[in-house]
């Protein structure tokens, strides 16, 4: 009998009798002002929250308080003009230089500041963790209030790597002191747009 | 630290720095303080917990059937699965995964089991460097230390104390202790090994047998930046670390990083369906112990685990005594009920370090009934005659005692005369309730003979 066989077999030997599972199709969220609850949650963990109109003024943020001279890269088409468009078929460690990513999430969750990224969005699977700075570009209306909402969004998902990432990069493990910018990000910004 | 020495003599040892244990108390304390304002925002809390608590049941009741559907999603995948009886098996099969490739440094995020299978040291003798990348591992690896909590590895640690260790191995400036400058030399140091290690491994915290992804959370973004930039990416993990469906993830989400530290939820939650194109991707499902803790009643619960770390914060001995006096790489109350099913004999002591106050399960997000099964692990260490031998004679003693009133009455009655009359014979250093507190004041008489008297007044 191989490992596989023997474990297998002290599980069906070991387990205790089934029982059900709940239903928590009955947890739901307060729908209601989700754009401030989401901007006062994201702030509270870390990010900056900024309100923009359309993608031109995304464009402006970027221009004044990031430093251009220096590498971004992005996957958002309307951006290809300004920054680099980041390639999915080049070796992931080019990217170590990444000064700024600018990327679009599906939708944000209200209760806990964090977008949902797929590998679609980002491009490569890397981005979103080895840049110094992330930006995220979310549309007003298709925040969420909690996981549940954002679980029923995502379904089953067609994608080979997804991830929730709520906030700049931050260990407290020396003290218990809070510092921003651990491995990955030193900051994110997330912009909203109406 | 010596394998042999028991949590009382340990935690002796820690308690010796009166400053440090006080600091250590409050800073675990915070944590604690911080779970509850975070779980009081979320009015359905409680059912949060009773809805996370029945999936862990449903889970190990139906954990054959979960794993074949995990293990053949997987497969859909392209994700290799490898099943390992014993720690020594997992570690195995590890090596032989590097070995293949060539690889002779790999770089670890945060993983409680392969503590637990002494992976680093198996690997390293081999020729094989691993290096934990999980800031407080780090720290705790460069110490030569396994990890004394598991959410905040060196949370025992002082920031001089982490300033000398980086000068010793870093070479920053001696006397650097700011916690942000410590951490910008860390992050400058571990980016390189990142950029350099084609191995990575993580652990997992949450499995889907539904679609057949793992979840792997962290704040500090370790994890994901050692695997999208590995070759070969290996994820090591505990049976139990299953559950059904997908949007059973957003129950055990909602309450992980709110009981661990109070967050609203980690920083990173990865799902990992998929190998990178040109990558190669490997699952290792291990038991080491874990069905036969499934077979045993009245501990099984126990597997419910999610290994947020809040019974260790709010447990009053763990936050005295420090996680390494536990000899055991999960420590504090969780790690109490889960040590004796791994070596009775070697962890017979854990069990007893505990107030049995219950705080452990009134906070643990998957209900797990923690100072139960401390209490019910105790009758099971005597009856295998693995308890103490003072414990034993002292249990023996106090049910003489207790047999009768007669005697009951007589021990009272001399104890309050000695504390009384002569302080010395009980206030020693012979006396182990003596240590780092005085004995509280006697009565001048029992309830009983108050009663009796009291009963007599009335009556006249």
């Amino acid at each position: 009998m191989n490992t596989r066989e023997k474990i297998l077999e002290a599980v069906l030997k070991n387990q205790p009798a089934s029982t059900p599972l709940p239903d928590i199709d009955l947890f739901k969220g307060d729908n209601t002002e989700l754009v401030q609850k989401y901007i006062d949650v994201f702030k509270t963990i870390g990010g900056n929250a900024v309100s923009a109109d359309d993608i031109t003024a995304v464009k402006m943020f970027i221009n004044q308080n990031f430093d251009i001279t220096k590498r971004i890269v992005t996957t958002v088409n309307e951006l290809s003009d300004n920054f680099e468009i980041i390639s999915d078929t080049i070796d992931p460690h080019t990217y170590a230089d990444v000064e700024l990513a600018i990327i679009k999430a599906h939708f944000s969750v209200a209760e806990n500041g964090a977008v949902w990224l797929t590998d679609e969005v980002m491009g490569q699977r890397i981005i979103p963790y080895i840049c110094q700075h992330l930006a995220v570009i979310i549309n007003a209306g298709t925040i969420v209030p909690t996981l549940h909402e954002a679980y029923q969004k995502i379904g089953l998902g067609e994608y080979s790597f997804g991830g929730f990432i709520g906030g700049p990069s931050k260990t407290a493990d020396i003290e218990q002191a809070l510092v921003l910018g651990a491995h990955g990000p030193l900051s994110m910004t997330v912009f909203i747009i109406k | 630290m010596s394998q042999t020495q028991t949590h009382a003599a340990l935690a002796g040892a820690f308690i010796k720095d009166e400053e440090r244990v006080d600091w250590h108390d409050g800073a675990l304390w915070f944590i604690r303080e911080k779970r509850d304002k975070a779980s009081r925002q979320i009015p359905e809390w409680e059912q949060l917990r009773e809805a996370a608590s029945q999936i862990k049941s449903n889970v190990i009741s139906n954990l054959h059937e979960y794993l074949l559907q995990f293990e053949a999603n997987l497969k859909k995948n392209g994700v290799i699965v490898h099943w390992a009886d014993s720690a020594e098996e997992h570690n195995e099969i590890v090596y032989s995964i590097l070995k293949a490739k060539e690889i002779n440094q790999m770089v670890k995020s945060k993983s409680m089991l392969t503590e637990e299978c002494g992976l680093n040291e198996y690997l390293e003798e081999r020729g094989i460097e691993v290096i934990n990348s999980d800031l407080g591992e780090y720290i705790q690896q460069i110490d030569n230390e396994p990890p004394s909590h598991i959410v905040l590895p060196c949370i025992h640690k002082r920031k001089e104390e982490i300033g000398e260790l980086f000068h010793e191995h870093l070479g920053t400036e001696k006397g650097l202790s700011d916690p942000t400058l410590l951490t910008r030399v860390a992050r400058k140091h571990l980016r390189n090994v990142f950029l350099t290690r084609r191995g990575a491994l993580t652990g997992v915290n949450f499995a889907v047998a539904e679609t057949g992804e793992y979840v792997v959370c962290t704040n500090e973004g370790n994890a994901d930046m050692g695997a999208h930039l590995s070759e070969v990416q290996i994820a090591s993990m505990g049976l139990e670390k299953l559950i059904p469906q997908k949007k059973h993830l957003s129950i055990f989400l909602r309450l992980l990083a709110r009981s661990a530290t109070g967050q609203p939820i980690t920083i990173y939650s990865s799902h990992y369906k998929k190998p990178r194109k040109g990558q190669e991707m490997h699952l290792i499902l291990v038991d080491a112990g874990r069905t036969r803790q499934m077979g045993r009643i009245d501990f099984r619960d126990s597997l419910k685990c999610i290994k947020c770390g809040a019974c260790m914060n709010t447990c009053p001995v763990y936050r005295k005594s420090g996680g390494l006096s536990y000899h055991n790489t999960i420590s504090g109350p969780i790690g109490a009920i889960l040590a004796p099913n791994l070596d009775m004999k070697k962890h017979a002591d854990l069990p007893y370090a505990s107030t049995l106050c219950g705080s452990c399960s009134n906070v643990c997000p998957v209900k797990i009934n923690i100072h139960d099964q401390l209490y019910k692990w105790r009758q099971v260490i005597v009856k295998e005659g693995y308890a103490a031998n003072t414990k034993a004679m002292g249990m023996k003693a106090m049910a003489w005692t207790f047999s009768s009133p007669g005697k009951l009455t007589t021990a009272g009655k001399t104890g309050r005369w000695f504390l009384h009359n002569a302080p010395f014979v009980i206030n020693n250093r012979f006396n182990p309730w003596h240590k780092q507190r005085d004995m509280p004041e006697a009565p001048k008489e029992s309830f009983g003979e108050w009663y009796i008297k009291n009963e007599n007044e009335k009556n006249k």
